[in-house]
């Protein structure tokens, strides 16, 4: 599974990078980013979409890696 | 020393001398779909059963009071207004019985929650940096220290009022601190709070008088910062540049009421409320004293059901929307408490869940107008709450009757005395 966040929807709420600081950090504006290559491990993937339900703004999207 | 010039007082002239004004209609409602207002004591008391029925009968509400304005309260619609800057202005966020002159727009009186699109960008922009999660955490250790201290001020004493003790005190100490204001200058803050929020349906003059006053005031902490430069939020807009200029003196205090007004209200409220929940709750009293590590969670629940903001705009031209008749310049009180509480989007909508797994609340907003503070208030409120159960973990409401609720679009507690021992 993949992480993306679409940069246009994201508002800086901040609930990603709360929840799950593993999977994702933020910018100096608070906008929030994918770390790493955004693959996320077996064992985080409750994190993952625990961050994804979280989302005030539906910006975070959980691929199924092709 | 250059004098800065921009920062004179006869310069300053305030945009509540232009604009249209309205005739000021208040008493009880007839009908809440046909005729509300959010000024009246039932709407202080519960908006909730108000909003709940509404959604049932006429998702769009209307009202003649204010000059027209309309209340959605399904969450689809408030996050379609949300997101629609071409169809509504943030140019007036406070829905009262005066709309600021059009031209204002895209600026508007208090950058950026004022703004629209793509003025707004910038001067939100600004702001961004100094309210990251990272950078509010620097403040973290000096407001649990502040919150130890008014606790302490509570020995000897069976009964505190939570909202006036405690609850108003933290977000006053912490936004004066960032602003660089005397933190002994709580009282005026207070005062100022009310009089934007509050005092709505004053008789113009008085209204305009006591707007006057707390840019006086901004602008004396200006002329102070002018001549005593530091590291703070003031210094930082007044030395601030947008598109190669330094910001007009109405962006500087614009900004400066919105940080110290917005700032101030609604974290009070938020703390409030969640402690007037726990009081009366003692099971989710007792599971959070018990185990810190759930509050963060509990506190999105607390702020999914008891959002204290509502925020509001103004219908740029006429239309037709989602089977309503707009017209331009009516009102939209645009209640993200009623998106929060909509069964369409949350189970258990108008229940607290501490332990909610998915909460796309929109407490701080949606779209481009999201909370700037979001991160201090979530800072404020999760330190409020995690010493007080630390040091407070046994309360209740010492007198249901006496607990006081604001009027107006930021809904808190303003009296909720504790029983604490």
């Amino acid at each position: 599974m993949k992480l993306h966040i679409d940069s246009k929807a994201c508002q800086g709420h901040g609930r990603c990078y709360d929840l799950a600081p593993e999977l994702f950090g933020d910018d100096d504006e608070g906008y929030g980013q994918v770390l790493g290559d955004g693959i996320v491990p077996p064992e985080k993937e409750h994190d993952a979409r625990r961050a994804v339900a979280n989302c005030p703004e539906h910006a975070i999207e959980l691929l199924e890696e092709s | 020393m250059t004098v800065d010039d921009r920062f004179t007082r006869d310069r300053e002239e305030r945009d509540e001398e232009f604009g249209t004004r309205n005739e000021i209609v208040t008493g009880p409602v007839a009908d809440w779909a046909t005729d509300f207002s959010h000024f009246e004591p039932e709407w202080s008391a519960d908006p909730y059963v108000i909003q709940d029925d509404l959604r049932q009968r006429c998702p769009i509400a209307h009202t003649d009071r204010f000059g027209g304005g309309w209340l959605p309260v399904r969450y689809d619609d408030v996050a379609a207004i949300a997101y629609d800057t071409d169809n509504f202005s943030s140019r007036s966020i406070i829905m009262g019985n005066f709309r600021p002159p059009v031209d204002i727009a895209p600026i508007g009186g208090s950058p950026p929650i004022s703004s629209d699109p793509p003025f707004h960008h910038d001067a939100r922009k600004l702001l961004l940096p100094a309210f990251t999660r990272k950078n509010v955490s620097r403040l973290e250790p000096g407001t649990r220290a502040f919150c130890h201290a008014l606790i302490d001020s509570f020995e000897g004493r069976d009964v505190v009022d939570a909202a006036h003790d405690y609850a108003q005190h933290i977000p006053m100490r912490v936004i004066a601190d960032m602003l660089g204001f005397p933190p002994e200058d709580g009282p005026k803050f207070r005062q100022f709070v009310e009089n934007t929020l509050e005092g709505i349906n004053l008789p113009p003059e008085e209204r305009i008088e006591k707007m006057e006053a707390l840019f006086d005031y901004l602008l004396d902490q200006v002329h102070d910062h002018l001549s005593n430069p530091r590291e703070d939020l003031t210094t930082y807009l007044i030395n601030a540049e947008l598109y190669g200029h330094k910001l007009q003196a109405e962006h500087v205090t614009g900004t400066m009421a919105l940080l110290l007004i917005a700032g101030i209200d609604t974290t009070w409220s938020a703390i409030g409320s969640s402690l007037w929940h726990l009081a009366q709750a003692p099971a989710d009293r007792d599971q959070l004293a018990a185990e810190p590590g759930l509050l963060p969670t509990a506190m999105e629940e607390f702020l999914r059901a008891f959002a204290p903001v509502t925020m509001a705009r103004l219908v740029k031209h006429d239309m037709a929307w989602r089977g309503v008749d707009m017209k331009a310049d009516d009102w939209i009180l645009l209640s993200f408490p009623a998106a929060n509480r909509d069964p369409g989007q949350f189970d258990r909508a108008g229940e607290v869940v501490i332990d909610r797994e998915a909460n796309r609340h929109a407490a701080f907003g949606l779209g481009i107008h999201r909370c700037v503070g979001s991160h201090l208030a979530r800072m404020e409120l999760r330190v409020a709450l995690e010493v007080w159960l630390e040091r407070i973990p046994q309360f209740s409401l010492a007198d249901p009757a006496a607990v006081k609720w604001s009027a107006g679009q930021i809904r808190g507690p303003r009296a909720l005395p504790l029983r604490i021992a």
